[in-house]
């Protein structure tokens, strides 16, 4: 229960000046992904049957292992931005809220970290 | 959270049944929701039937006749009848319209009509815009200028100008695009709603106002623009045949054109 006029309401907190940057980031790594996927997709199609020694080759040569990292970075930083966006969407608890978005930044972090560690490893 | 069920209060029962009148040859089945504050009944969906050829073609036609003639207690907005005022919004056959401009001929089968989506109900099919409204005065829907107009005339428009405004000035300001947003649904205390957001580009695109700038500040905000996924439903929705999807996504290129 408020007394508050529903102008007040309405304007709330008022416009935090930000949100374009995401925006425009989730179109990018989006346009970004179109090449890499099908690239992924492709290879691992073409890879289809081989052992792991043809496999590690395949990541360790350095097109592949840049592409690799690029296709890891630009994917899990396209998901961590959507996720968000659907959190904020549907938790409308506060703490439930923070807590869910800290989760989802360190979550797709770690898993980013060793993802891109397992192809440097085998690159490097 | 977002509840995706209706909560124990407003699930909808059955409701009372009036048949048609006597001798009526041409009969057709209107299912109507109805709600009262008095009391803690939960809504109801009455069953009125109504003989088509004693009354107009439209559904606020029959909604009137059925006021007239069967239950006065049944509340609407109404007023122009004639597509232009907005008031009697309201969801048929499952789509948010207009039911002066909508035709009972256009329905298959029984007529449902329901309150706008997801609104606190005042009563019957009356959903409380406070909101809504409140929202629309937040992007301050008036010509700003520091420079005076010309004395004793109007200020100039050119064609091409002018011209930017086809699509926007026609909304009435209805709500049913905003109603049928589940954006709008799950978030209109923060979200503005396709509504709020074409009016406000129809004064940013404005040859005439000098503060684009701040209407566009107004907006920048993860939530008062950046909660429309263009899910489009506010396109498919206009009983005016408006693209309030457009104006949102023409916004969202002026936020990236003015920073890079």
């Amino acid at each position: 229960m408020t007394l508050k006029s529903p102008l007040g309401q309405a304007r709330g907190m008022g416009s935090a000046r930000k949100g374009a940057d995401l925006w425009w980031l989730q179109r990018v790594t989006a346009v970004a992904l179109i090449p890499l996927s099908i690239w992924l997709m492709a290879s691992l199609v073409s890879l289809t049957g081989a052992d792991h020694a043809r496999f590690t080759e395949w990541v360790a040569s350095p097109i592949n292992a840049v592409a690799l990292l690029l296709a890891i970075s630009t994917s899990f930083y396209h998901f961590k931005v959507g996720m968000d966006v659907v959190i904020e969407d549907y938790v409308h608890s506060e703490g439930i809220k923070i807590a869910s978005l800290l989760f989802t930044t360190f979550a797709t972090v770690l898993v980013g970290a060793v993802c891109a560690f397992a192809v440097l490893k085998l690159a490097l | 959270m977002v509840e995706f069920s209706l909560p124990k209060n407003s699930k909808i029962g059955k409701g009372n049944k009036f048949p048609a009148p006597d001798g009526a040859t041409n009969v057709r089945t209107f299912k109507v929701y109805r709600w009262s504050p008095d009391g803690d009944a939960n809504p109801t969906l009455d069953t009125f039937d109504v003989d088509i050829d004693t009354c107009g073609p439209m559904v606020l036609d029959a909604l009137n006749q059925i006021k007239d003639e069967t239950d006065s207690t049944l509340t609407f907005r109404k007023s122009c009848r004639e597509g232009v005022c907005g008031s009697c919004a309201m969801n048929i056959d499952g789509t948010n319209t207009l039911a002066c401009t909508k035709p009972t001929s256009d329905v298959k089968g029984d007529v449902h009509i329901y309150p706008l989506p997801h609104l606190p109900v005042v009563k019957d099919l009356v959903g409380d815009l406070t909101n809504f409204y409140a929202q629309y005065a937040s992007i301050g829907p008036w010509l700003r200028a520091e420079t005076a107009a010309p004395p004793r005339r109007e200020r100039l428009q050119s064609p091409e100008d002018r011209a930017k405004l086809d699509g926007m000035w026609e909304c009435i300001l209805c709500a049913c695009c905003s109603t049928s947003c589940p954006s709008y649904w799950w978030n209109s205390d923060r979200f503005l709603g396709p509504a709020t957001l074409l009016q406000s580009y129809r004064w940013i695109v404005d040859s005439r106002d000098e503060h684009t700038g701040e209407r566009l500040d107004h907006l920048e905000d993860p939530y008062r623009l950046y909660r429309c996924h263009t899910i489009l439903n506010c396109s498919a929705t206009c009983p005016k045949g408006l693209n309030p999807a457009k104006s949102i996504a023409e916004i969202k290129k002026l936020m990236v054109e003015r920073r890079s």
